[in-house]
């Protein structure tokens, strides 16, 4: 039996055969299982695995990647050929090239606990159970809570491995388990409030307990009931921490290498730069036990370390793989993703915007005239100018406390002058996969409704 | 002229040994457990891709993939698993798997799979992109590179790419019924950035459709070139977007995203089927102003959107959702017509075979009215006119919907005025429909470049509209009063 980790470093061998200058081979395999229940009763069984290699090629600085799920020895021959072949009519780069020896990782690599053994073992019926006792939770919670979409339990148990011309192979098995349910309850002129609760990690155990998900999302559901827009005025905003953990995650899109040396970023060159309140303070750190987004190595095999992005305001540094800190005369962050069919490109793993030592009940207390946000549709961000603009709702503070809810609103601002605006930080860090944040208050920015 | 439904049927007979004794002895495999209905979904796809930075290529791609995905049905149940392997072993034990969604005990199904043929022809396989040779597109991305830095000296950055995929598909059913068809599908992508005096702006454009080099003759890499160009020096001098409610006229063409996000999904069947949908339990009923007709099209010929068969072998069509205003129908795929017994309307598709099947759009568009275009400006005091954007989302529960500008207007006094910077309009989809005060006369398709997003599975769909006037809908701008 052919371990993946063999596959990579075949691929690699026949490129170099083939005529390869530097090469890497990147597999992903993984078995994946989705059982849904819906009002009490199954809807989806689905379960499946997969297997497939992508190879990148850099000769002369020219690249070319391609990718198979047929991995027989003549299927991987073809797949080097073809990848050498196409190369040739990539124009010559001086910044592509595989990570220098001494920045890959190993050989010894660090232990992350992000491979739970239970998790292959779970049975159809327990994960039909667990989908079940979040969807009973939910629908339970209160007699105006009459549909749900469904509650899912999803695993995923797999393996990376990657090889290079180098000599660099390693591979390292994850794991990662998710629960999420929707349910909604009826409003007038035949809206529907519905609200949705998840929780997604590495490990059973630091999956949050079912029913707790369930009643989460029914309390969302209710809380909407009645929601109206408003007038349109420039107020502070309080970001609840899923709010916030999405406010990250616009952000991030600046922070990469790629629109660095691009200029595709409000955030190019303005290092040291003070631009956010001395609240404000980011990182990014792969190496987290546990983290959803941790790894021993990155997608070429760099090994991974925390990176300080903002701190106290200041910006203090991006994400980036190979091609990106050579373009931009940076070191590599450890910090590319990749897929088999694709390049690596830089991108956080586990991004934490940091929590302050305020309860959230007491930044919301001091607004007198605000909006509480709790849902953001649409994707209005600009990375280029910082322009934010997003479809919004959740409730209307006055006085302190959450009066009303609101929907069908938006809120703009420009991402420096919000950074700079954060006027408040909860102590309730919580993490959504990969994300974590606080609860956080804007000082101001414009909510455009009536 | 090779027959595309033969042509797939033969590639997974030569190349897999799959022929319709396979086919029948899986799907029997199936349903040894029972069910209402299995299919099996065959893909064979190549992609190839050639990205263009800095004046040169900067990376070639191509990725080859195939394998089976195999459903079975029970009530509104699925079982579903796939497998990369077309060796029969693997794709026994798919089958079995998926019939997990059965109750043991039923008697297993005898099945007599048999080629039919498909009445729609929306586009041709016989010249695909994957096959052209490479220097032909790095022409085009070399002729559309020339003219983006041509347009301004501004321009910085120009950034392309073409990507183009040739997918063989083959569904063959648990009623015989076994169908093919080969799909083409080419996107040019042109990325612009505009530095003037340390201000940058980018703006992106893309164009492409179920085609083949053909399409370049009609809208030229310079056309998208100097669009993109164009937006982005634009934004140069954009003004802060007002914040409230305005009237907005929205241009021809891409504003079809109004339609895709403001009633599409939420006419999706399985949505209201479950009653998730606010527009559960409607038709019949006025749910937009009677000047909206709204269509969804599988069968425009060589748009992104279109299909011949839907992914469940289904015929696509033309499907009137909303007529005069009044909700018509929904789009239903096979377990959403049985749900409420009409014929399917070949809306069934999944984003490859590792993906279950779910009711989507393919090409959905307004028809087009009696106004004049200029009239439709003429008559707006103060408001926005919308011409090209990023993208949108919607909430089908509450109806709350969105897209987002990337090149828009003021209009004061009647008139065109300043560009604005990117701004979201957010609205609640049968009021927005319902604000549609004017429609014009001058329809058109969007340029092949859309993705719909549902539920975790990306399709390439089509939008189209004619110039439109929305009474009242929000502005998310920053500038108030």
């Amino acid at each position: 039996m052919t371990s993946n980790l063999d596959i990579a470093r075949r691929a690699v061998e026949l490129a170099r055969r083939a005529g390869a200058g530097q090469c890497d081979a990147y597999l992903a395999a993984y078995d994946e299982s989705e059982v849904t229940v819906r009002l009490g009763e199954t809807e989806k069984l689905i379960e499946a695995g997969s297997r497939a290699l992508g190879l990148r090629v850099i000769t002369e600085g020219r690249t070319a990647v391609c990718s198979t799920s047929d991995l027989s020895e003549a299927a991987i021959e073809r797949l080097a050929r073809d990848t050498v072949e196409l190369a040739r009519i990539s124009g010559s780069d001086q910044y592509a090239g595989l990570p220098e020896p001494s920045e890959l990782a190993g050989p010894a690599l660090p232990s992350l606990q992000i491979y739970d053994e239970r998790l292959g073992a779970l049975t159809t019926d327990e994960k039909l159970q667990m989908a079940l006792d979040c969807e009973t939770a939910a629908l339970a919670f209160d007699p105006r809570i009459t549909n749900s979409d469904g509650a899912t339990f999803g695993t995923r148990v797999g393996e990376v491995a990657l090889a290079n011309s180098h000599g660099f192979a390693a591979a390292y098995p994850s794991t990662s388990v998710s629960l999420m349910v929707e349910v909604m309850a009826n409003d007038t002129d035949g809206k529907k409030r519905n609200a949705y609760w998840y929780s997604d990690e590495r490990s059973l155990h630091r999956l949050a307990d079912p029913a707790e998900v369930g009643r989460t999302a029914a309390r969302r559901a209710l809380d909407q009931l009645g929601a109206r827009k408003v007038a349109t005025k420039q107020v502070p905003v309080v970001f609840e921490p899923m709010m916030a953990a999405r406010l990250l995650r616009d952000l991030a899109s600046c922070l990469s290498g790629s629109a660095l040396y691009r200029g595709a970023t409000f955030l190019a060159g303005r290092d040291g730069e003070r631009i956010g309140s001395a609240l404000v303070t980011i990182t990014d750190d792969p190496t987290i036990p546990g983290g959803r987004g941790s790894r021993p190595f990155d997608g070429e095999g760099v090994a991974t370390r925390r990176t300080p992005l903002f701190e106290e305001g200041t910006l203090c540094g991006f994400l980036f793989d190979c091609y990106t800190a050579r373009r931009t005369g940076r070191a590599t962050t450890g910090s590319a993703q990749r897929g088999v069919e694709s390049l690596p490109s830089p991108g956080p793993a586990n991004l934490t915007f940091a929590p302050g030592n305020v309860a959230p009940e007491a930044i919301v207390g001091a607004v007198a005239d605000g909006l509480y946000l709790t849902s953001i549709i649409g994707h209005g961000f600009n990375p280029t100018t910082g322009d934010l603009s997003h479809g919004a709702a959740g409730f209307w503070i006055e006085n302190g406390r959450l009066a009303f809810p609101v929907s069908e609103v938006n809120v703009s601002g420009r991402m420096d002058a919000i950074l700079a605006a954060v006027d408040a930080t909860g102590d309730d860090l919580t993490w959504f996969g990969s994300t974590a944040a606080p609860t956080i208050r804007v000082r101001e920015m414009t909510v455009s409704g009536l | 002229m090779s027959n595309p439904a033969t042509t797939s049927l033969a590639l997974f007979a030569d190349q897999y040994g799959v022929d319709t004794a396979v086919m029948s002895s899986l799907l029997s495999a199936a349903l040894a457990h029972g069910g209402d209905f299995a299919e099996l979904f065959f893909e064979h796809r190549v992609e190839t891709g050639i990205s263009w930075e800095d004046q040169k290529v900067k990376a070639a791609s191509r990725n080859v993939a195939q394998g089976v995905g195999i459903r079975v049905v029970r009530g509104d149940a699925i079982g579903y698993a796939y497998t990369e392997s077309l060796e029969i072993d693997a794709m026994r034990r798919a089958a079995e798997t998926a019939g997990r969604i059965g109750r043991a005990g039923e008697r297993p199904v005898p099945v007599d799979a048999t080629p039919a043929s498909v009445a729609n022809s929306c586009y041709s396989a016989a010249h695909p992109l994957t096959g052209v040779p490479a220097p032909e597109k790095v022409a085009i991305l070399e002729r559309a590179d020339r003219a983006a830095r041509a347009y301004d000296p501004s321009v910085a950055r120009v950034d392309c790419s073409i990507a183009d995929e040739l997918k063989h598909v083959l569904v063959a059913r648990s009623d015989g019924r076994v169908v093919g068809d080969v799909q083409p599908l080419i996107r040019l992508n042109v990325s612009v950035l505009s530095d003037h005096n340390g201000s940058r702006q980018t703006a992106r454009t893309g164009g492409g459709g179920r085609l083949g080099m053909e399409y370049f003759e009609r809208v030229t890499p310079e056309d998208a070139a100097r669009d993109a160009a164009r937006q982005a020096v634009l934004l140069q001098s954009a003004v802060e977007a007002p914040a409230g409610t305005f009237p907005v006229v929205l241009a021809a063409g891409d504003s079809g995203i109004l339609l895709h996000e403001a009633v599409g999904h939420g006419l999706e069947a399985d949505f209201n089927r479950k009653g998730t949908s606010m527009y559960s339990g409607r038709t019949g009923e006025p749910v937009a102003s009677p000047l909206v007709t709204v269509i969804d099209d599988g069968t425009i010929q060589g748009s992104r959107g279109s299909l011949n068969v839907d992914d469940e072998g289904n015929d696509t069509r033309r499907n009137v959702l909303i007529e005069g205003g009044t909700l018509r129908a929904y789009l239903q795929d096979e377990i959403s017509a049985r749900h409420y017994g009409v014929t399917p309307s070949g809306s069934g598709r999944r984003e490859t075979f590792k993906h279950y099947i779910m009711p989507r759009m393919t090409n959905t568009l307004m028809l087009p009215g009696e106004s004049h275009p200029e009239d439709i400006i003429r008559g707006v005091e103060k408001g926005i006119y919308a011409v090209s954007y990023s993208g949108g989302q919607v909430n089908i529960s509450n109806g709350d919907f969105v897209f987002s500008l990337t090149e828009a207007y003021l209009i004061e006094h009647g008139r065109i005025t300043a560009p604005v910077r990117n701004v979201t309009l957010i609205g609640n989809g049968p009021d927005v429909l319902s604000r549609v005060s004017m429609v014009g006369s001058d329809y058109q398709l969007s340029d092949g470049r859309w993705m719909c997003g549902k539920d975790g599975q990306s399709v390439p769909v089509g939008v189209g509209m004619p110039t439109v006037l929305v009474s009242g809908i929000t502005v998310g701008g920053t500038s108030v009063g």
